[in-house]
């Protein structure tokens, strides 16, 4: 199909090239499964060496910085090898032919000479090699984009040397199915269509072939059918997927998380959740809104949470504790230094604010702010991030209405908020009415908190956030 | 300046790719002068990867006119915790990138202006680029004293650096581009180029330090606006092409597709910080704990951005052995930021014994570590 000039590189003067074939990876991925299973000998190909090509502007050497492959790599035309420096200039060397590298001529710092040899590359004698000319057709890019081809209002996927295929024999792209990603066409798709035109027994592709089998019941029709026109038998060939298994070293901030809720499960947790009604309190958030604008603060629902749990907290100082290692003491923490998890880029961080028990609503308000900011800018501090003693998580900002949350060490206690959802509920007079409900899904340190203690905090917490004019007596 | 694009000026590239003659003026086509209407660093620096990578260069020349907001641009292979105060930028909002060309670290702001010329490989030529520009400056004001230095940068009255240059080459097109003050911040300029950081050792290109001044301070009637307009205008001229310039809006995927995810790319953290070549850190950390001053030696080697290996030199039992080494494990293999490190930091001590003394010499350490990143 294609026609192929070896030729030699002995020098670097430009020479025009007739032509170029190009061959994108998954064609040099495939011919390589099928090198494995000749029995003949792999490397029999020729060693180029692949020399660092005129700079411009007189440079005669320039600093290797950084490689892009190494000694054992395949690459094919257009891959990037290398970037060198050169007086502020970087230059990215792509390689001129299809092959494997086999040895690096120079060490990251070192220099690097024009006209000198920068790697050898073994190509394969059958895929011939490419001039020396820079090719101007194809302008160089990433293996990741493609050439788009829009035809009757459908993109076409294709590589340039697919197209290129295609092209020199006559092959209208929008009529070969793309079996690749995307629905891409590839190289294989090609062959395909070009044996299918010239009657070669190949297997059909599934996607081209598999018909809906006619119901058993339908009469036959009473015109024949053309004698072409046969129902093609769905042939049962493997989906082929080409995606890898990734594999990555559990670093920096997953480490952590690994060390902290291993601990966390060693704590026996016990759960305990209810349904919280909080049209009262949308209502109220309504009003105050704007107020707390006013003065420069978002306020959420939040912080009418975090202070109903302090308010709760003075009740059951118990959830506001810590149990020592060896489970002998516990500690009563004075300050209600209450945590919110928040969801960033690296993922889950707690920091808390500090002493809720004698901070106002808007006081919590502002604080959260100032922490929310920090910590979608990556630049909470250490203090902002430790010292917590009860934790609260807003998960039904995401979603989801009950949760298992697990506890923090050294805290005893968590609590996972659900997300508001309007239902329909019934009223003291048994008529139903439109209801803000949310569910909160405790869980606890069972080797020191005990069910019933749980539920009456949970029922004051509730209470409070229920009727938050109740949180007015209580106040400190 | 504020930049008002009409969409009528947004010419589709890939149109005038295709059929050069539609929507412009100008018979001739050996040229091309467009202006972004964003000044998100990011973007501007993807729109000059899409040009690089998709522009057929061969027919027409590119002139490539750019303004950022506040940012710290660093060359290919530069270290930014050696080029510039890393914390400073933080408290700034002033974003830090890296661009793809080589070169050292320059500041951005609006009063600064970026020019890219964009050619093949064969027609790849600086001082001509530099040249253009010094005559546009001339023609405009002629009375300055300007000239090209071999370094191919930009001086102003013999002394004084106005212009900084790069460039990056591959496969067949290459750019060359280069910033001119106009009215910068010199103050925030000086403050931010300014590396805190002790005790680097690296391989990376290093800045060459100068003074700078603004056009501006020479002749307080010259604007941003003006130099742009005349440099597009000799560059028109020397390319025989309409006095035009075509706005393009970096976030407009139909007109450049692909460009969203090159820009995404340049903000991630491992293009800005991991693509910084390996480095070493050996210092001492002079930390005041109760009525004395510890001096705890430290050494780290960074690779990618990430920390391969890490020494700390504290006095015997200090921490808790187990402690240290689980802090040293955690280190070992996370990035060289400080963002990473106190959530690392303060996550590990949820598991450590709840000891108040213990407590606050971890987060001593903890924050001297902090403050090397």
């Amino acid at each position: 199909v294609c026609i192929h000039r070896v030729r030699s590189c002995s020098s670097i003067r430009i020479i025009k090239s007739k032509y170029v074939c190009v061959f994108d990876k998954s064609a040099l991925k495939f011919s390589h499964q099928q090198r494995l299973f000749r029995t003949s000998a792999v490397s029999c190909g020729q060693i180029v060496q692949f020399k660092l090509s005129d700079i411009g502007e007189g440079i005669t050497e320039v600093t290797v910085k950084e490689w892009y492959i190494k000694e054992g790599d395949s690459v094919s035309q257009f891959d990037s090898i290398c970037e060198v420096q050169s007086d502020k200039a970087s230059v990215t060397i792509t390689s001129r032919y299809d092959g494997v590298i086999r040895k690096l001529h120079y060490s990251i710092d070192d220099i690097a000479l024009v006209g000198k040899p920068l790697v050898d590359i073994e190509i394969d004698a059958s895929k011939g090699v490419a001039s020396e000319e820079d090719v101007v057709e194809t302008p160089p890019m990433s293996h990741e984009e493609h050439t788009h081809q829009e035809i009757k209002g459908h993109k076409t996927l294709a590589t340039p040397a697919v197209r290129r295929l295609a092209m020199e024999n006559n092959i209208k792209l929008s009529e070969v199915v793309g079996t690749g990603k995307d629905n891409r066409i590839l190289k294989e798709d090609i062959l395909n269509y070009l044996a299918k035109q010239t009657g070669a027994i190949l297997p059909p592709s599934p996607k081209a072939e598999i018909v809906p089998p006619l119901p058993k019941s339908e009469t036959v029709p009473a015109a024949p059918k053309d004698k072409a026109h046969k129902i093609p038998v769905p042939v049962s060939r493997p989906i082929v997927f080409s995606g890898k298994d990734k594999t990555e070293p559990v670093t920096g901030f997953q480490k952590a998380m690994v060390k902290t809720m291993s601990a966390a499960l060693k704590i026996p947790h016990f759960g305990y959740c209810d349904e919280i009604d909080l049209t009262q309190l949308v209502q109220l958030r309504e009003e105050l809104k704007p107020l707390a604008e006013i003065r420069g603060v978002k306020l959420s629902f939040m912080p009418f949470f975090i202070k109903a749990a302090s308010l709760g907290l003075l009740q059951y100082p118990i959830l506001n504790a810590s149990l020592d290692e060896k489970c002998q003491n516990v500690t009563y923490k004075a300050s209600h230094n209450i945590g919110v998890a928040m969801d960033t880029e690296q993922g889950l961080i707690v920091p808390n604010v500090k002493n809720v028990q004698v901070c106002s609503v808007f006081d919590i308000a502002a604080e959260l702010n100032r922490l929310q900011s920090l910590g979608s800018a990556g630049q909470l501090g250490t203090s902002d991030l430790t010292g917590g003693t009860f934790t609260l998580s807003n998960i039904g900002t995401i979603g989801g209405t009950y949760a298992k949350p697990v506890i923090l060490p050294p805290e005893v206690a968590i609590g996972a908020l659900g997300k508001i959802q309007v239902v329909p509920r019934f009223n003291g007079k048994g008529e139903v009415f439109k209801a803000q409900i949310m569910n909160v899904s405790w869980s606890a340190d069972h080797r020191i908190i005990d069910g019933a203690t749980m539920a009456r905090f949970s029922n004051l917490w509730k209470s409070y956030v229920e009727n938050p004019a109740s949180m007015l007596l209580d106040l400190k | 300046m504020v930049l008002q694009p009409s969409l009528k000026n947004c010419l589709r590239l890939s149109c005038v790719l295709r059929t050069p003659k539609a929507g412009f003026r100008s018979t001739d086509c050996g040229a091309l002068i467009i202006q972004s209407v964003s000044n998100d660093v990011y973007q501007n620096l993807a729109v000059e990867d899409w040009i690089h990578d998709h522009m057929d260069l061969e027919k027409r020349q590119v002139l490539f006119l750019w303004r950022n907001s506040p940012a710290v641009v660093i060359g290919r292979h530069q270290n930014p915790w050696q080029e510039c105060n890393l914390r400073l930028l933080r408290q700034k909002n002033i974003k830090l990138a890296r661009r793809r060309s080589g070169g050292g670290t320059v500041y951005h702001d609006l009063g600064n202006i970026n020019l890219t010329f964009f050619t093949t490989r064969k027609k790849y030529e600086r001082m001509e680029n530099l040249k253009l520009v010094v005559k546009a400056l001339k023609a405009l004001r002629p009375q300055l004293d300007i000239h090209v230095t071999d370094r191919y940068d930009i001086l102003l009255d013999r002394h004084y650096k106005i212009s900084g240059t790069a460039a990056k080459l591959g496969g067949t097109s290459a750019y060359h581009h280069c910033t001119l003050l106009c009215n910068a911040d010199k103050f925030v300029l000086s403050s931010v180029l300014k590396s805190p950081y002790k005790g680097l050792k690296s391989n990376a290109t290093p800045s060459v330090p100068a003074s700078v001044k603004n056009l501006f301070e020479e002749d307080p009637t010259l604007t941003s606006e003006m130099l742009l307009d005349a440099i597009a205008k000799e560059y028109s001229t020397q390319h025989q092409i309409d006095h035009h310039i075509t706005l393009i809006n970096p976030a407009d995927e139909t007109l450049l597709p692909g460009i969203n995810n090159k820009t995404k790319e340049l903000q991630t953290w491992e293009w800005v910080y991991g693509k910084t070549p390996k480095f070493s850190i050996s210092t001492c950390l002079n930390m005041a704990y109760k009525d004395s001053v510890l001096d705890v030696k430290v050494n780290m080697d960074v690779k990618h951005g990430r920390i391969e290996v890490c020494n700390i030199d504290l006095p015997e039992q200090w921490l808790p052995p187990a402690l240290y080494s689980e802090l040293v494990k955690s280190l070992t293999g996370s990035k060289f930021c400080p963002d990473e490190t106190t959530t690392l930091a303060t996550t590990l001590l949820r598991v450590c014994p709840q000891d108040d003394e213990l407590h606050s010499r971890w987060n001593l350490l903890c924050e001297n570590m902090i403050m090397l990143m």
